[in-house]
């Protein structure tokens, strides 16, 4: 039988093709006991259900929607996120972020269903591209950005990268604000730098804009405490996936949760020749190392 | 725009009253218009790291020696491929080096391959070459300790005659002494038979590292190399053994603060009084020799304290360390957890390289660490146990020229350089052996009389930091690792030598972390009293055997030195942030400044000057 929702932290949903990529992503942080928002996923197949039906939700598929919303809430209504995973997104060859659709503060069943329509019917499609839905509880996130655990910069796998402002990561990921940056040393834990923005507006709900004022703007929206609880958690999601991670997150009234996690495609596919040729031996690697050339990396001699 | 430089040797007058010094040194140490050419196309740094305070006529041999050895293993003997060592002159009183490059392309890769084979034998053999290398130093150290100076005799003892020796004692004092600087020379040859290379291994790790982490620090290299248990901290080590030890005696009582100063005699009569007394005294005599040849500087000069010589030093340390055992405090150095850090760090590291990477790193990594503890290690055998026999015997030469009538205070010898030096005591010898009046000893008397006048001049005045034309950009390994000869420092030496700017020091993060506190400023070592807790040290270079000093202060600033300078790798170990390298910190912070220094970033923020002084940045803490 076609199962048209599934929770987060079903097995099936680390299967792209079942669930798209984003919900994958989510499920395996959820399956590694890592702190997501609780939700459900409208499955691949429910969108080939649509797609089969000309373009209307068939009544099971709605049913199954509602049902998994009301389930979420206890029997209240509350506001959701409602995001697109399709199954060609978040693969390790691009990051694709921004192609997909992200809807904030979705509040009741029939708005739900109407976003996930949406997901579906939306432009950024490629023909053949299976598309599931993740539905989430709100975060009232206080502050929220994104990590990458390379640098993004210097490709430096040694170093985490946190970017974050006020409020939802929406100002963030879209680039309207000048987050807060933190470099963290992935391998002692330690904040290495801290560098404030401009954080000129913040989206308290949905995608309302407000402008921040005064002190808030320039001062620091995560404590070093909370940058390093991230970034420990940044680790842990590179360790389970093997391979350099792009993670959005937010801090809310629980505490930091992880609202979706990529493989980072720049530095992770770039090739990385060690300093000396192999097979020379390391009598021609000293050799190397100590003689002085204009183009020589020398001890000292970086900052 | 004016061409980017310092000043020439030629063109910067000693200070007054330093006029004439260049003849008290040997004629190809000193700057000379026949090679100004030369002299000021190259960039010539002082080497305060070694001669903080300048350097003695016949001090001057201990320069030679050093740079001989420097650069005789790294041009003749392993062929460096682009680095024919350092090139030496004295200023001032104070000793300049230049490194000497090589640059042709195609003369670099002929001695590429020459380096190939000749280093490739060294580290192929590193651990017995080592070894063996113990084994030749403390054979040379030994023979120094053989050398003696006794009084002249009216006759010689009967058995010159009945051994049939045919040779005086009178003689043996000349051929001591020629002994004496010999093996000076050829310890010196030794030190650098394996520095290099060291330097060399750890180089290659160095920038391994670098690329595979672009933004790694290098004090995080250095401690994915660094030896926990090295013969460098074995003197420190000794000394909290013997805190506790008296603590658990009940004898910790009886390092009174003045008297230690003072006295240090009666602290070690009054223990000699009790049964508790007698065993500690013990235990400090097993501990004093070897580990108490140790300098309370650097060893470079005739002038400075060991341990053994000045037990003061010892015993401030050792009190220091009971009043912190009293207190609870653990002072034991966590070698179990730095041990297990390392390891975890070097784990980390090599869990994030590719396979091709993590191969190369295993191999560079143990290679490192085959040859670091070298580096650590060989000044306990070169600059302490060599150069304090060398001290003692040359002390014991001034006392032997006052018995024979020639020099009036013991110290006198110290203002001749080696070549008077001996052809003074052929002087005397000469005289002794037919009975007449040594012919120098009036001239000699002036002139000593005349230089110690030049030589307080010159020490009175701080070095200029570099002289000459800069290269475009440092690229020689040697000079940026152990000197902290960075184009960025430089750099802002130049801008520095225009005398604007008197507020800004900023040089190499040596040592994490963040201090703020008053400075004191120490430009000799006989000034660690001094210093008070939670001071900010500013000095020339610290030395390794400042340990129980460190444990007191907040942060270290100095003039002089890199990553792997002594006071970057001792400060790493104290956990203290250490700025180095900064060329002016001396100069240009006074005792009594509020300063703050990252020992990260390398740089030093003075949050408020002291009252501003007569003297010339010493004014005592407001």
């Amino acid at each position: 039988m076609t199962v048209f929702t599934r929770a987060l932290d079903d097995p099936a949903c680390a299967d792209p093709a079942e669930a798209g990529g984003k919900a994958a992503g989510l499920a395996g942080l959820a399956r590694a006991g890592l702190p997501v928002s609780a939700g459900f996923v409208v499955t691949v197949p429910a969108h080939r259900a649509f797609v089969a039906a000309r373009g209307t939700v068939p009544a099971a598929v709605a049913d199954a929607v509602r049902q998994s919303y009301e389930r979420l809430g206890g029997g209240k209504d509350v506001a959701v996120a409602v995001r697109s995973s399709g199954t060609t997104e978040d693969g390790t060859t691009a990051s694709l972020a921004g192609r997909f659709d992200t809807w904030l503060d979705v509040t009741g069943a029939e708005a739900v269903l109407d976003h996930v329509r949406r997901c579906w019917t939306g432009t950024a499609r490629s023909p053949g591209t299976g598309m599931g839905v993740v539905v989430q509880r709100m975060v009232r996130a206080r502050a929220a950005g994104v990590m990458f655990t390379v640098s993004p910069v210097t490709g430096d796998r040694s170093r985490i990268v946190v970017e974050a402002g006020w409020g939802l990561g929406l100002a963030v990921v879209g680039g309207e604000i000048t987050p807060d940056r933190w470099t963290v040393d992935k391998v002692g834990l330690t904040v290495v730098e801290r560098v404030a923005g401009d954080k000129r507006i913040e989206y308290r709900r949905g995608h309302l804009a407000v402008a921040v004022t005064g002190a808030r703007r320039e001062r620091l929206c995560l404590s070093d405490d909370e940058v390093l609880e991230l970034a420990a958690l940044g680790k842990r999601v590179e360790r389970e996936e093997g391979r350099a991670q792009d993670v959005e997150f937010a801090f809310g009234d629980d505490g930091l949760v992880l609202l979706q996690r990529r493989p980072e495609t720049v530095w992770s596919n770039r090739a990385r020749p060690p300093r000396f040729a192999a097979g020379q031996g390391v009598t021609a690697w000293i050799g190397a190392a100590v003689t002085a050339g204009p183009t020589q990396q020398s001890p000292g001699g970086l900052t | 725009m004016a061409e980017r430089r310092f000043p020439s040797f030629h063109e910067i007058a000693p200070p007054p009253g330093g006029e004439g010094w260049a003849a008290m040194y040997p004629y190809y140490l000193v700057p000379d218009a026949e090679t100004r050419q030369p002299e000021d196309g190259r960039l010539w740094f002082a080497d305060t790291m070694h001669w903080s305070r300048g350097c003695y006529p016949l001090g001057s041999v201990v320069a030679e020696a050093a740079y001989l050895g420097a650069g005789q293993n790294s041009t003749r003997i392993f062929a460096l491929p682009s680095s024919l060592g350092l090139d030496l002159r004295v200023q001032h009183g104070y000793v300049y080096i230049a490194p000497v490059p090589v640059t042709d392309p195609d003369e670099i890769a002929r001695r590429a391959e020459h380096f190939q084979t000749r280093a490739g034998y060294y580290y192929q053999h590193w651990d017995e070459l080592y070894d063996r290398w113990k084994a030749k130093v403390g054979a040379v150290v030994d023979d120094m300790r053989q050398v003696s100076f006794p009084p002249l005799p009216e006759l010689e003892p009967m058995e010159v005659v009945t051994e049939a020796r045919g040779r005086s004692t009178g003689w043996d004092v000349i051929a001591a002494y020629r002994r004496l600087i010999d093996d000076l020379f050829l310890v010196w040859q030794h030190h650098f038979e394996f520095l290099n290379l060291g330097y060399g291994g750890y180089i290659a790790f160095f920038q391994f590292c670098k690329q595979a982490f672009p933004e790694i620090g290098e004090q995080r290299i250095a401690r994915m190399v660094a030896g926990i248990d090295v013969l460098a901290f074995r003197p420190d080590d000794e000394l909290r053994d013997l805190a506790a030890l008296a603590v658990e005696l009940g004898v910790d009582r009886g390092f009174d603060e003045a008297l230690v100063a003072d006295a240090p005699q009666k602290v070690f009569d009054a223990l000699g009084g009790t049964e508790e007394g007698r065993r500690w005294l013990a235990a400090y005599d097993a501990a004093k020799d070897p580990w108490f040849h140790y300098f309370a500087e650097y060893g470079f000069g005739h002038d400075q304290d060991t341990w053994i010589g000045n037990p003061a030093i010892p015993l401030a340390g050792i009190a220091g360390y009971a009043e912190r055992l009293r207190a609870g405090q653990d002072i034991r150095r966590p070698v179990a957890r730095l041990r297990a850090e390392r390891d975890e760090i070097v784990a980390e590291h090599r869990a994030l390289l590719t396979p091709d990477e993590a191969a190369q790193f295993d191999e560079l990594l143990a290679l490192a660490r085959r040859v670091f503890p070298y580096i650590e290690e060989h000044n306990i055998h070169v600059e302490h146990w060599a150069h304090a026999v060398l001290w003692r015997k040359l002390w014991e030469l001034g006392d032997f020229l006052v018995a024979a009538g020639f020099a009036r205070e013991r110290d006198d010898l110290f203002f001749l350089n080696r070549f008077e030096l001996e052809a003074v005591l052929h002087d005397v010898v000469q005289s002794w052996a037919i009975g007449v009046p040594p012919r120098g000893a009036g001239r000699w008397a002036a002139e000593v009389g005349r230089r110690r006048g030049i030589v307080a001049a010159l020490r009175a005045a701080p070095p200029q930091p570099a002289y000459g034309l800069p290269p475009d950009e440092v690229t020689d390994p040697f000079a940026i690792m152990n000197y902290g000869i960075t184009t960025e420092r430089v750099e802002a030496w130049l801008g520095g030598t225009g005398g604007g700017d008197d507020a800004a020091v900023s040089g190499i993060g040596g040592s994490p972390g963040v201090a703020q506190g008053t400075v004191r400023l120490l430009r000799d070592e006989r000034e660690l009293g001094d210093v008070r807790p939670g001071e900010i040290l500013v000095c020339p270079i610290t030395a390794p055997s400042w340990g129980p000093a460190l444990s007191t202060v907040a942060g270290v600033i100095t003039d002089i030195g890199g990553m792997m300078s002594h006071a970057a790798i001792v400060c790493r170990e104290y956990g203290l942030p250490a700025v180095v390298g900064t060329g002016f910190a001396t100069v240009r912070l006074r005792t009594g400044d509020e300063v703050r220094l990252d020992g990260t970033t390398g740089e030093v923020t003075v949050l408020r000057a002291a009252v501003p002084g007569p003297g010339a940045g010493s004014a005592p803490a407001a």
